[in-house]
């Protein structure tokens, strides 16, 4: 559990992070979504106690994390993939790390095989290709065992069989009721991984929210919904604050409901359903419109 | 969704400042240039107080004085200021590698994250740094009081350890390594910059005892003996050939010991100060 209070950073004039309270929940996964520079990578080291905040807080399990003596166990980040020294190999970064919080080195080699690289071992990290970097940095974060788990923009640099691998390992981190935070700018990446979404933009708490309920706010955003009872459905809709635009063969496409509200609506009124399917190919159109709103909005603050 | 036992607080191990100890063991020996930096600091120190002592016997073999073997000062051969003025550089050179390394890889928040405690992060560091420049400097120390005098042994002028002054000349050249590692930790830990940190310590540790040398006026004179090299350069003093000129204000043994154990004290405060109270 991962507890944001009016978290704020500021750096001169301005302002990183300001004031976001929120809560990242285990047992799911959670997106921190936001456009580059709003603030992520900011609130993840906050998270860390890299950088201290302005104001605020944010506790991990209810601690700070910075008054842990050891961390590894509490929390495993892969913040930035380049944040290891090129001199040494996989190994030997991994065992140093190890040795410090007081963790088996056998655990070097169980991690370093869990994610790909138990051939790369002895090789120099210099050498290695950001895909690799990463596989090492989810290592790294692995090593302790944590229930708690961040991570800053994993996707960068993976190939497309890795990208599914670890969306694969996030799912089942997150079913073994670990935190799993994880920072993206990239919607589309969002949707196959996480249950819920932190968004944000310019430093600014947009949405913390289940992903389906984010989708939903989008404008023109839509549910397609299928009924033998159409014009029954348009009217219990249009009471709950629906926008319904009938199509041909009784199918109409609903805006401002979640695919969920609708059909509890649906059930609720005794309206038969046919077919109820979010056009979730417009989650992106969510966050950039959501987004774009906030930049739109500071701006106007100057 | 399939619960697991997460790892309890109770679980985790109590931290040990031990496992901190090895870790940065691990690390100072795991890059290449740790004994590349070591390897050739120690042959060119050795090579130039050995070529001391072996131009000095040539001297001696090929001057029809025979007093001229008098003239030579056998403890200085195994004290040539050069050669310790590379052993200072690489010493803090093995410091501020362990720190700036870190700063300008970006592995320092890859290592506050998985031990947030940073005064025991660098206390570490300082530990280890120390006791191996300590090695590195009594090796060194040892090596050249030893082939040095061997050496002179075939002109019956080479000194044993018992001679006065040449156990604390060794001593003090083997602490000097520390000391100046320390110091390197602390500029790095301020400057977190590999060019910056190893410029601004060939400036205060070799320059700065060259800029303020002179007696006309007492603090400049002050300043260079309160300097590391002013400090060993006394310590290493054969005390059975007293210095011709001792100045208006020389410095005494145990000044030249309070300068050295001053500048290595401060560094760690400052080095375990700067890296707690600023963020990475």
């Amino acid at each position: 559990m991962i507890e944001a209070r009016e978290l704020t950073r500021r750096y001169g004039p301005v302002t990183a992070v300001d004031r976001l309270t929120f809560t990242v929940r285990p047992g799911q996964v959670t997106g921190f979504l936001g456009p580059n520079g709003a603030g992520k990578s900011t609130t993840l080291r906050m998270i860390l106690g890299l950088t201290t905040p302005t104001s605020g807080n944010v506790t991990v399990g209810g601690r700070r994390f910075r008054d842990l003596p050891r961390g590894l166990r509490h929390v495993g980040a892969l913040l930035d993939a380049h944040d290891v020294h090129g001199g040494r190999s996989a190994a030997a970064h991994l065992t140093a790390m190890a040795v410090s919080n007081g963790i088996p080195r056998r655990r070097v080699t169980e991690v370093l095989a869990e994610v790909g690289l138990a051939a790369a071992a002895r090789r120099r990290i210099g050498g290695f290709s950001l895909g690799m970097k990463q596989r090492l940095g989810i290592a790294a974060a692995l090593l302790g065992d944590p229930p708690v788990l961040l991570f800053d923009e994993p996707i960068n640099g993976l190939d497309p069989e890795g990208v599914l691998w670890v969306r694969g390992l996030f799912r089942k981190l997150a079913a073994q009721g670990r935190t799993v935070f994880v920072s993206s700018h990239l919607m589309s990446e969002m949707e196959n991984t996480a249950d819920e979404l932190v968004v944000v933009g310019r430093g600014r708490l947009i949405a913390a929210e289940p992903l389906a309920t984010f989708a939903a706010r989008a404008t023109g955003q839509a549910v397609a919904v299928r009924s033998p009872d159409a014009e029954t459905l348009a009217k219990v809709l249009t009471a709950a604050g629906a926008t319904v635009l009938p199509q041909r063969d009784r199918l109409c496409t609903v805006t401002g409901l979640t695919a969920a509200r609708i059909g509890d609506l649906a059930h609720d009124h005794r309206v038969p359903l046919h077919e109820l399917t979010p056009q979730t190919a417009s989650l992106e159109d969510a966050f950039l419109q959501l987004t774009a709103g906030s930049v739109e909005f500071t701006g106007d603050d100057r | 969704m399939t619960a697991i036992t997460l790892p309890a607080a109770a679980t985790v191990p109590k931290p040990r400042f031990a496992a901190l100890l090895a870790a940065e063991w691990i690390k100072l020996w795991s890059l290449r240039s740790s004994y590349g930096v070591l390897g050739a600091g120690a042959l060119a120190s050795l090579t130039i107080t050995v070529n001391s002592a072996r131009s000095n016997v040539d001297l001696i073999s090929r001057s029809g004085n025979p007093e001229q073997r008098l003239a030579i000062d056998p403890m200085h051969s195994a004290f040539v200021p050069e050669a310790y003025q590379i052993l200072m550089i690489i010493a803090c050179s093995v410091g501020a590698l362990m720190v700036f390394g870190e700063y300008a890889s970006g592995l320092i928040r890859t290592t506050l994250a998985a031990v947030p405690d940073r005064r025991a992060v660098i206390a570490a560091k300082a530990v280890v740094a120390t006791v191996v420049t300590l090695v590195f400097g009594a090796l060194v120390a040892a090596s050249s009081f030893g082939l040095t005098q061997a050496i002179y042994h075939r002109h019956h002028i080479g000194l044993s350890i018992s001679a006065p002054g040449a156990l604390r000349a060794v001593a003090a050249s083997a602490l000097l390594a520390p000391v100046c590692a320390l110091v390197g930790m602390a500029f790095a830990a301020l400057i977190r910059h590999a060019a910056g940190t190893i410029v601004t310590a060939v400036v205060v540790l070799l320059l700065a005892p060259a800029l303020f040398q002179g007696e006309t006026y007492r603090w400049v004179k002050e300043i260079c003996n309160a300097m590391p090299l002013t400090a060993w350069d006394k310590l290493v003093d054969n005390p059975a050939r007293p210095a011709r000129y001792p100045g208006k204000y020389p410095e005494t043994v145990t000044e030249a010991w309070i300068v050295l154990a001053a500048w290595a004290l401060t560094s760690a405060i400052v080095a375990v100060t700067v890296v707690h109270r600023r963020d990475p």
